[in-house]
Formats: C-alpha cells, sequence, structure tokens
C-alpha cells in the first residue's frame, strides 16, 4: 500500500519528464529575456554612465522626470507617432489593396504573390543603404528617374529637406513593410466562407457593399493582428532611421529609439537610456490596448 | 520513462559541454588571435592596413591579426558596445582626438606610458601626442594626423578665367558665383554638413578662420558670439544663393569625395584621403584637376591677424585596458606606427614622424609615391593651423547639440543666433553635471 501511493501517477510522471524537457530552453529563455528586461528595469533609477567599473548613483524617477519633462522627447514622441500612424495607415490600405488583388486570382497572381516576399525578405539594413542610394542628391535613381521624365529640372537632395525627410523614410519603410500586411490580410481572405458574399449578391447587394458590410467585418480579427504587430514595431522603427538619415536634418527624422540609442551608446547615459527603453514599452503596450480594445469583439468572430 | 530522462540529462550535458569547450577556444594556446577596429574612411584604405597586417604576421608567426573596417561615424559606437563584453570585442581600436577624454574616464584605454621609447617619443610630431596624453600619461600610439582641406578644381577655375584659388572665404563666394553664372557646375561648393560630426568639424574651420572659437578663456561656450552667428550666418547664404550644393546637408565626408572627383563641384573642404581618390581613374573623372590652396578665411579674421584655420582629425590606436594580450597587440602597433610602413605607405596618408620631414627624407618622402610632391608640401602648408574641439569628457552630446543648432540655421527652422545659444545653453547644462 505504502509503495503504490509514493509512486506517482502516469500523468504526474509525464508531468515530470515534460518540465525537465522544458527546463533547458526555459533556462535560456528566461536568461536572454527576463534578465535583461529586469537589470534594465534596475538601471533606469540609476544615473549609470557606460565604462569599466563606473560608479553608478541612485536617482529614483530622476531618470524618467528628466525625459518627460524634456522638450525633446515630446517632439520626438509626436514624430514616432507620426511615423507609426501614416506607414501603418498606408500599409493597411495598399495591403489591402494587394490582398484584394491577389484574391480575385488575376493573370499572374502566383508571381506577384512571390514577388511580394522580396521586399520583405531584404534586411532592413540593406533596405536603407538601397533607399539611401534612391534618394542620392548627385547620383540617385528617384533624381534620374524624375528628370527623365522632365518633372523635375534640378536634382533635388531629397533627405536633406527637413519637411520632406519624414515622409522618404515612411516611403523606404512601406515599401519594406507592406508586404507583411498583404500576406497576412491574403491568407485570412483565402480562408473566409464565400457562401455569405454570395447570398448578399443575390438579394442585390453590390460588390461595394459586399466589401464593406461583410468582407471587412469577417477580416476583423486578422486586421486586428497585422495592426498590433506594425503599430508596435513602428512605433520602435530604429534601423532605416540609422542607415538613411541618422536623425537629420535638424532631428527632423528623430525617432524615439533612434534617441534612446544615441543616449545610451553615443552620450553613454545607460540609464537615460534604461529609462526611455521602458516609456516606449508604455506607449507600445498602450496603443495595443487601444486597439484590443477597438477591434476585438470575440462575440462576433464566434 | 527512463529513455526519455536520459535523453534529458544527456541534451544537458551537451549544453555544458558546448559552453565549456565555447569559452576554452579563446585560450587556446601557441598564436593568438588580435582583433583590431579602425576606420573605413580616412587615412590607409582597408587593403593597405590588411597588407600591413600580413606583413606583421609573417614577421610574426605566433600572432594573428584580425582587423575589421567601419566608416568614422559608426566607430565610437562599436567601442562603446565592444568594451561591454569580457574580454572586450577588440584588442585594440582606432580612436579619434575628441574621444580620449570619454574613454579614459571609461577606463577603456590601457596607459601605455612606459611602453613608449624615446625614439617614439621624440621622432614623432608633439602634436600628434596631444590626441593620446592627457595628465602626462600616454593612452596610444599616433597614427594619422589629419586636417580639413581645401581643395579645388584647376580645371573649372581657368574654364571660368581665374588666375588663383581664393583666399578669403569672401572671395570664394565671388568665385563660385562667376562659375555658376557660366554655368561650370550649378552648386560650386560642397561641404559635409550632415548632422554628424563631420558639420562641427567644417564649422570649426570657419569659426577659427574668423577670429571665433568655441569656448573661451574660462571654458565657457564662446560661439554663440557675433563671430560664431556671422560665419552661420553666411552659411546658410551660401546654401540660400545657390552656391553650396544643398545636398551639403546630408552629406558626410565620403559623399563629399564622391561629389568631388564625379566633377560636379569646383570646391570642397575635406580630408587628405580626397586627393588620392582624386587621381585614381577607377573612380574618379577629374584626375590631375584637383588642388591644393591654403584654407581661406574670413576677411575680418585676416584683419584681425588669422593667418590660417583648419581642424585637427588626427587619429590614434589604443590598446583596451582588459585585453588579454596587450603585449601582441602592442608590438602589432609598433609596426603599424613604425617610420618604415609609414612612409611605404604614404600615398593616402602622411607619416606622423616629424624626422621624416626634415632635409634628405623629406625628398625621400615625397618622392615615395605620386602623391607626395602635392600632398606633403600641402601638410606642411594646413597643419600648423590645425585647431582643437574642446577636450571634455561629454563631447560627444555637447557637440551633438552643436549639429542640432547648425542644422537648425541651415534648415530655416531657427535663426543662427537663437539656434547657437539654444546649444550653449546645452553645453553649459553638461558642464554643470
Amino acid at each position: 500500500m505504502n509503495s503504490i501511493k509514493r509512486r506517482p501517477t502516469l500523468q504526474q510522471q509525464d508531468a515530470r519528464t515534460a518540465w525537465l524537457l522544458l527546463a533547458p530552453s526555459l533556462v535560456i529563455l528566461l536568461g536572454v529575456t527576463l534578465w535583461p528586461v529586469i537589470s534594465t528595469f534596475i538601471l533606469s533609477f540609476f544615473h549609470a554612465p557606460t565604462g569599466i567599473n563606473q560608479v553608478r548613483t541612485f536617482v529614483g524617477f530622476g531618470n524618467y522626470l528628466e525625459m518627460l519633462r524634456d522638450r525633446t522627447f515630446w517632439e520626438t514622441i509626436g514624430r514616432t507617432l507620426y511615423f507609426t500612424i501614416v506607414s501603418v495607415g498606408l500599409e493597411l490600405i495598399l495591403g489591402l489593396a494587394i490582398a484584394q488583388l491577389i484574391h480575385s486570382r488575376p493573370w499572374g497572381w502566383q508571381f506577384l504573390r512571390f514577388s511580394l516576399i522580396i521586399p520583405w525578405a531584404v534586411p532592413t539594413i540593406v533596405n536603407g543603404a538601397m533607399w539611401r542610394w534612391i534618394y542620392s542628391a548627385d547620383f540617385g535613381a528617384l533624381n534620374g528617374l524624375l528628370m527623365q521624365l522632365g518633372l523635375i529640372k534640378h536634382y533635388i537632395p531629397w533627405l536633406a529637406q527637413p519637411n520632406m525627410a519624414m515622409n522618404l523614410v515612411i516611403v523606404a519603410d512601406i515599401w519594406h513593410t507592406m508586404p507583411f500586411v498583404a500576406l497576412v490580410l491574403q491568407a485570412a481572405l483565402a480562408t473566409l466562407p464565400g457562401d455569405l458574399e454570395e447570398a448578399a449578391a443575390v438579394d442585390g447587394a453590390n460588390a461595394w457593399q459586399r466589401f464593406w458590410q461583410i468582407r471587412i467585418p469577417l477580416l476583423r480579427p486578422a486586421i486586428l493582428v497585422a495592426l498590433i504587430v506594425r503599430t508596435v514595431d513602428a512605433f520602435r522603427v530604429f534601423d532605416i532611421v540609422y542607415i538613411l538619415t541618422s536623425g537629420g536634418p535638424a532631428y527632423k527624422t528623430m525617432t524615439i529609439t533612434y534617441l534612446t540609442y544615441l543616449n545610451s551608446f553615443a552620450f553613454g547615459k545607460q540609464g537615460t537610456g534604461a529609462a526611455l527603453s521602458f516609456l516606449i514599452s508604455a506607449f507600445t503596450i498602450t496603443m495595443a490596448l487601444v486597439y484590443i480594445r477597438i477591434f476585438y469583439r470575440p462575440e462576433e468572430t464566434q | 520513462m527512463r529513455t526519455l530522462y536520459k535523453i534529458s540529462l544527456l541534451v544537458l550535458a551537451l549544453l555544458f559541454v558546448v559552453g565549456t569547450v565555447g569559452c576554452a577556444s579563446k585560450q587556446a594556446a601557441g598564436s593568438v588571435t588580435i582583433h583590431v577596429l579602425t576606420m573605413d574612411q580616412a587615412g590607409l584604405k582597408p587593403g593597405e592596413i590588411d597588407q600591413i597586417a600580413r606583413e606583421f604576421e609573417a614577421k610574426n608567426p605566433d600572432i594573428k591579426v584580425n582587423m575589421e573596417y567601419l566608416g568614422y561615424d559608426f566607430i565610437h559606437d562599436k567601442i562603446t558596445t565592444g568594451m561591454a563584453a569580457n574580454p572586450p570585442a577588440y584588442d585594440a581600436v582606432m580612436i579619434d582626438v575628441i574621444w580620449p577624454d570619454e574613454f579614459i574616464q571609461a577606463g577603456y584605454l590601457l596607459d601605455v606610458t612606459d611602453r613608449i621609447t624615446p625614439e617614439m617619443k621624440s621622432g614623432m610630431f608633439p602634436a600628434s601626442w596631444n590626441g593620446v596624453t592627457r595628465n602626462g600619461k600616454v593612452y596610444g600610439m599616433p597614427w594619422l594626423m589629419d586636417v580639413k582641406y581645401f581643395m579645388y578644381n584647376k580645371d573649372m577655375l581657368q574654364k571660368a578665367g581665374i588666375t588663383d584659388p581664393p583666399k578669403t572665404w569672401e572671395e570664394l563666394v565671388d568665385q563660385a558665383k562667376i562659375i555658376k553664372d557660366k554655368g561650370i557646375v550649378e552648386f560650386p561648393i560642397i561641404w559635409s554638413w550632415n548632422q554628424k560630426e563631420g558639420v562641427v568639424c567644417d564649422y570649426a574651420v570657419l569659426l577659427y578662420g574668423n577670429g571665433g572659437s568655441f569656448v573661451d578663456a574660462n571654458g565657457k561656450p564662446a560661439f554663440n558670439n557675433d563671430k560664431g552667428v556671422e560665419v552661420l550666418t553666411w552659411m546658410k547664404q551660401t546654401l540660400d544663393d545657390g552656391l553650396t550644393n544643398p545636398s551639403s546637408i546630408s552629406s558626410d565626408e565620403n559623399m563629399v569625395r564622391d561629389n568631388f572627383i564625379a566633377g560636379e563641384s569646383a570646391f570642397a573642404v575635406n580630408w587628405l584621403f580626397q586627393y588620392s581618390d582624386s587621381n585614381d581613374a577607377s573612380k574618379s573623372t577629374i584626375v590631375g584637376q584637383a588642388a591644393f590652396a591654403p584654407m581661406p578665411v574670413y576677411q575680418a579674421g585676416a584683419d584681425a591677424g588669422v593667418k590660417g584655420s583648419s581642424v585637427d582629425g588626427s587619429s590614434s590606436f589604443a590598446i583596451m585596458a582588459t585585453t588579454p594580450y596587450p603585449d601582441q597587440t602592442w608590438k602589432f602597433l609598433s609596426y603599424l606606427t613604425s617610420n618604415e610602413v609609414q612612409t611605404r605607405y604614404s600615398a593616402e596618408m602622411l607619416p606622423v614622424w616629424q624626422a621624416d620631414f626634415e632635409g634628405e627624407a623629406l625628398k625621400q618622402l615625397e618622392g615615395a609615391t605620386p602623391n607626395n610632391p602635392v600632398t606633403v608640401p600641402a601638410f606642411l602648408a594646413q597643419f600648423p593651423y590645425a585647431n582643437e574641439r574642446p577636450t571634455v569628457p561629454y563631447y560627444n552630446e555637447a557637440s551633438a547639440a552643436l549639429q542640432l543648432a547648425i542644422q537648425e540655421a541651415l534648415t530655416g527652422v531657427k535663426p543662427p543666433q537663437q539656434a547657437l545659444d539654444d546649444a550653449a545653453a546645452k553645453w553649459i547644462e553638461l558642464a554643470g553635471k
């Protein structure tokens, strides 16, 4: 009797083995994700210059308050929101249009879907380098094209224009990430039941009505996924700014992650950089919550 | 069940093995590999430094040298991130003349005072030691003595009927107008005014040429006084008049070079490396057309006794304080900066050895490469007027504030006075921290 009692059930044995098998990856996951997050959080309460054996002084919420009182910070947040809203908005519209196009199976649609992968597969840093050449004032393809079409008389130094630079960064970003949105939406479209739209067509609804009244509501979960992923990504945009403009001219393309990078590595203010990272997280989580609030309606989709 | 248990144990054991082997491989006895970071911009080309490294390896079979090259603007941050690891990602790095204060404070640089031989100390230009010496201690080996040069396109000036290059910035404007009006090039002047260190260097050249300075005798910012504002206003004016290429606002020194050697501009301010590229037929459309002139100054500056102006852009090689191989690294740096190597590779970069510029050695140096008969006199004429940027540990942040101010004024976001006042306020704030 005793020996039976001590022996764990089969289920318990399985669970134990499962934990044992998971242990290595759990340790690694905690080590490479959770620990850095915690140590960054601790760092954000210190004045911490870069260097070996540098003295760290506790400043409480000092780093956070310094940023929240700083005009550059709020201007940068505003600029980053502009980037996020415009790029994600256009990506969604273009992505939906292209998804529709592929869904309607025009001639060569497979080639179209395949070629969509290419911009998405190009590393962001390569994409940035490519667009830097396209925008180049003296040797750029954009100037060459507009010149040959007779649309401009002089070469334009695109990235030197304060009002233009951010929009050009947005174009480069859209080219790179719009395919992701298109592919997600196209995959969702492929799973939609066709009978609803057929029934609506029989009832006399035109294509426009069918699109807005049936297709879009059914696509809502997929749109929500694309929106959240892209918004969070766009708000943390870094590489394309780094390679294309380094935040110039006159900080007109300075985004919040680039400001964080400058503080952490160029200015050697790790505490400020850590605080900025957590402020970024706060913004992205807030935005994700807002989206879920607006778009997520489980009662409809079930 | 037992097999599953065994498998998971095996996985864990494997992880440990991989981990320990990974750590151990670094300590392998016999030959060591040193990692050296330097720039792919001014100075020697990567191919040439690689050649020097191979020469060194042939002479020292127990040391392997792994060179890594980056654009200047990326080096600083690569050093700070590389130093976060132990052992550090690099054993030696190139450091710019504006970084030692920050890096010494951070504890990154090895004190090599005792390794410097008397021949090194007395053989190299006294000024070359400025970039690595603080409080009597030496933190590296001088490598490249560079200043910003004024270069012009001889053929374009001739075509415009101009006999002599400008001596003052006012003359430059007059000449640029002639060249523009005659349609020789649309934008006669190109600068590196992008939001990076390049714009501060060009501003330094102009500021000191107007009799101004970054800071006053008490170390307080002085660039926002009349002289500094005049310079910034002048810069903006050349843009508004279409004399300065508007792409200057997004150009670094490599882009200035590309523009100049493509025959797109008549005047350019840049480091020495632009000259050899301008005579490289595989890249340049203006072979044989580039020439040096002493950097112009403002008429007001000249009247006040300013004879010349440029900015010190020297760089050195420093050994990282935490490297496991200080001796091997020192051996390599000594070879890299030796007089013999520097003379042999003087086509792109002139030696830091003063003796090479005197007497018989000078003739030899001038004959060492086809560029040297032009570059050596240009160096001797310009280097004495090299001005220093402030030597403070928070230089990067101060410089960033000034870069922003200059760009704000150039793009019309703020008037020059206000932009510079804002930057000066930031400098005072940083100094007080």
